[in-house]
């Protein structure tokens, strides 16, 4: 157990990680460079009532953030609009009509009005006691700067200017390099924060984000091309179509959110009704769910491992009288198959989870010596239930070390090495941090 | 065609020939050759955005913008072009449309597009493809041609559903049916599109309508992910309940009928779609307390103890606890608290009395006794429905809510009610139910203690 330290010393003196720090000074550093730089040099803003226009619209659209699956936050709208400034080329200039004037802002007020903004669009979040998101601000004004330096140099060619597919083209680039930043940088964060594996993370994060990337994406170029032809008015038209895309990503994350939420209230029913000890199948789907994170498991499957973890002694809801205690790691292999069949059976008349009823069902195999193997998901819990079984809600470290080393001493037939070395791993950390 | 009616088939063919004559009787302008690709383009995004209806609202209302192509086309072509980008509905890749259906559609959108485009041009709008100097000129001729395509569009189809209403619907009955304030903000939604599209013109050329398909497929995939979960949703909670409902062999099937039956007063007292939605998940997680009852409390034949009687007063509380943290069930959560009170205030767990009842809970106590009575009991065989309704009766404004008796009545009467299998015996080792705490016509017997 000598490979715990590193363990031991992460959580409590160090809230702010690494990553974040570093993504904070960057953001900071650009914030503060940027606005001196316009206040300064150029004594005042270039174009006054465009910057304005689009600091509005920016704050506005990080006043209405969107929740996504897997707790992550974005602001689709302030993506797009300072997105659409950092790449905006020409304005039609409302009192002189006919004309669409160059537009010509350095990249350092680009950065300037987003960063403001911003934070205007915050305050109201702060207000209302949510969460200020300073990490997806500063992770979106880092991906815009980048975006902004580099179209900036570019609009001195007027060849570019000139020809609007070839603006087009050097547009749809830069914003799916802009998309990747943003998506590398939350990576990082989510790997940093989750203690998952960077490349799974990334990969996690751009399954997610792809679809409103996309839909982003359009939406700036929209912005950009209908304010040279419409002018500045038509801000609030422009973003119709991306406001439809928002309100059904609403929906579907937060359809998302109460089945996850429904499946774990429903899960306690085995508590309430004595089957199991209290918050057993909570605990259970939480170490499960860090075990596999450890492996290096994508969301998708941790979901899915989740719900199984969440339901796997739903199965003892048919039994006539409950096992004393719960515990399955106790009853005879006959009797723990017999609960995993039932479970899963439960859980596969729903038609729609049958990769978690499989999970389920599988649980009560030892690790060894069936062919097939059951899959990864089912030796993770049933590794974590009996750790569980064993331990219970006890933080007691010495029952945790013994109940660890049982499990260890089964690996050659029970229990899958690999899966309680994750395990163990997983159950030091967090009994150093306040579970 | 032999749906339609003789009245029905006389005014499609007057729409028809209208929108035949108007496309025909316009003189020849100078139409060149990138007249006619603009009008393909926006033909082609018409029936792009016909046959992808993106449902948002609620269940029926679908919102597919291909309105916003025919708005487009009164600025970029004219009255005559907005006509033939309508009148390409009739190719519509809506597969059940049958053909009176299509030439209807093809029809009403080409005359809808003509008086927009007219509308346009009367209040000094310019057909053609718009330079930035037209801005914001064209605003308010523009409004005036979707205020025009609004009013012929519902006007035409209004006409239609009248003829229409006693056979099965012919265009798309729901829109007019839902409610206005949804109508109005979508046909806005039209009208912005179709501008945006006119003015991406001027920039991009036809880019434009791929920029702008872009966000709206992807709302449509979001909403096609959306209904994915919800279906799935429903299945994983049923499920979940039959699995709490395995631990007893006579209420199989319970939670299930109660949410329907919920369901079905709700709608029938007018409750607007969401709170259908959360009281049919109310109705179905109402008895999940029950598994914190004690088996042998359950099983007891002979009278309740009064710590018994306790711990089944208790299962609603219990029920509680458990869904407590479903973010969306907040109203959903005081119907299954409060399943058990009644009216004259002496239910459970609080004692309330009549509205301070909250809605939920006295539709679902309604819908609960009447399926406890119509279904097997270890004591007695299931009731027929007009037995349960006659006890129903009984109880109103004692036990239950007079009013939400009536709308259930009424709802029995029209849609029917499917009873449940009736039980076989149950096999030796299966719980049974000897007293059920839901019946009314057999309440629990409980010994009172001095």
């Amino acid at each position: 157990m000598t490979a715990r330290q590193p363990a031991e010393r992460w959580s409590s003196w160090q809230a702010m990680d690494s990553g974040r720090l570093l993504l904070f000074a960057a953001a900071g550093m650009l914030t503060v460079a940027a606005v001196a730089h316009t206040a300064t040099v150029h004594i005042g803003l270039a174009a006054v009532h465009v910057a304005v226009a689009f600091g509005i619209l920016i704050a506005l659209g990080e006043l209405l953030r969107l929740a996504l699956p897997g707790g992550r936050e974005a602001a689709p709208i302030a993506t797009a609009g300072a997105m659409a400034y950092a790449l905006l080329l020409y304005v039609k200039e409302l009192p002189a009509p006919g004309l669409s004037l160059p537009y010509s802002a350095s990249a350092l007020q680009v950065i300037a009005v987003a960063a403001i903004g911003m934070t205007i669009g915050a305050l109201p979040h702060m207000a209302a006691g949510r969460s200020v998101g300073v990490t997806g601000m500063a992770s979106r004004l880092v991906a815009v700067s980048c975006v902004a330096f580099i179209f900036r140099s570019l609009t001195g060619f007027h060849l570019i200017i000139d020809q609007w597919w070839l603006a087009a083209s050097v547009m749809t680039v830069l914003l799916v390099f802009g998309c990747l930043i943003d998506a590398v940088v939350g990576a990082l964060i989510r790997a940093d924060d989750l203690r998952a594996r960077f490349g799974v993370a990334l990969w996690d994060e751009l399954r997610v984000q792809w679809p409103l990337a996309l839909a982003v994406g359009a939406s700036a170029m929209i912005i950009v091309f209908a304010t040279e032809s419409m002018g500045l008015p038509g801000l609030a038209v422009f973003v119709a179509p991306l406001l439809v895309t928002q309100l059904a990503f609403r929906r579907y994350a937060g359809i998302r959110s109460t089945y996850l939420q429904t499946v774990r209230a429903l899960a306690r029913v085995t508590e309430v009704g004595g089957y199991v000890e209290s918050g057993h199948s909570h605990r259970v789907s939480v170490l499960a769910v860090a075990v596999g994170r450890e492996l290096g498991m994508t969301e998708p499957d941790l979901l899915d491992l989740e719900y199984a973890a969440l339901m796997h002694d739903i199965g003892q809801l048919a039994l006539r009288d409950p096992i004393p205690g719960g515990a399955t790691v106790l009853v005879s292999r006959g009797d723990q198959q017999r609960i995993a069949e039932l479970g899963a059976d439960v859980i596969a008349k729903a038609g729609v989870l049958d990769r978690v009823a499989e999970l389920v069902r599988c649980q009560s195999l030892p690790a060894r010596g069936y062919d097939p193997a059951p899959p990864v998901g089912s030796r993770i819990i049933r590794a974590a239930n009996a750790f569980d079984d064993l331990v219970g809600g006890s933080t007691d470290r010495d029952r945790r070390t013994a109940a660890l080393e049982r499990l260890r001493l089964d690996t050659s037939s029970e229990y899958d090495a690999g899966v309680v070395e994750a395990l163990s791993e997983v159950a030091g950390r967090r009994r150093s941090s306040r579970l | 065609m032999g749906k339609v009616s003789r009245a029905a088939r006389l005014y499609i063919a007057a729409v028809v020939v209208a929108a035949v004559v108007l496309i025909a009787l316009m003189p020849p302008g100078d139409r060149d050759v990138r007249w006619w690709i603009k009008l393909g383009v926006l033909q082609l995004l018409f029936l792009i955005c016909d046959s992808t209806p993106t449902p948002l609202a609620s269940r029926q209302s679908a919102w597919s913008p291909s309105s916003s192509a025919t708005l487009a086309a009164v600025v970029l072509l004219g009255p005559v072009g907005a006509a033939l980008v309508g009148a390409i509905s009739v190719l519509s890749l809506r597969r059940h449309l049958i053909l009176a259906e299509r030439l209807f559609n093809g029809a009403m959108y080409a005359v809808s597009g003509y008086a927009a485009g007219r509308a346009y041009l009367a209040l000094g709008g310019i057909a053609g493809t718009p330079v930035p100097r037209y801005f914001p000129g064209i605003i308010w001729p523009f409004a005036a041609a979707a205020a025009a395509h609004v009013i012929t569009n519902h006007g035409l189809l209004w006409g239609a559903l009248r003829l229409a209403r006693k056979e099965r619907g012919l265009g798309d009955r729901s829109r007019l049916e839902s409610s206005l304030t949804l109508l109005l903000a979508s046909d806005l939604g039209y009208a912005v599109l179709g501008l945006l599209i006119a003015a991406l013109w001027t920039v991009v050329g036809a880019f434009a309508a791929v920029l702008v398909l872009v966000p709206l497929f992807v709302a449509r995939w979001a909403m096609g992910q959306f209904a994915e979960q919800q279906q799935a949703y429903a299945a994983t909670m049923e499920a979940l309940c039959q699995a709490v409902e395995t631990k007893d062999f006579y209420t199989r099937g319970h939670s299930e009928r109660v949410s329907r039956g919920s369901g079905m007063i709700a709608r029938e007292i007018g409750m607007r779609p969401d709170r259908v939605d959360a009281i049919s998940y109310a109705g179905m997680l109402h008895d999940v307390g029950k598994l914190g009852v004690p088996t042998k409390v359950l099983q007891k034949t002979g009278a309740l103890t009064e710590e018994d009687y306790a711990a089944i007063q208790l299962h609603p509380m219990r029920g509680l606890e458990i869904v407590r943290e479903i973010g969306f069930l907040d109203e959903a959560l005081t119907g299954i608290m409060h399943h058990h009170e009644r009216i004259d205030g002496k239910g459970y767990p609080m004692g309330l009395a009549a509205d301070e009842i909250p809605e939920f809970a006295r539709v679902i106590a309604v819908a609960d006794a009447f399926d406890s009575m119509t279904s097997t009991r270890s004591y007695r065989q299931a009731r027929g429905i007009r037995e349960a309704v006659e006890e129903l009766r009984r109880g109103s404004g004692s036990q239950f809510d007079p009013a939400l008796v009536d709308a259930f009545i009424a709802v029995l009467d029209r849609e029917g009610w499917r009873l449940p299998e009736p039980a076989a015996a149950p096999l030796d080792h299966q719980t049974v139910t000897a007293q059920d705490h839901d019946d009314p016509t057999a309440p629990l017997r409980v010994i009172e203690s001095l």
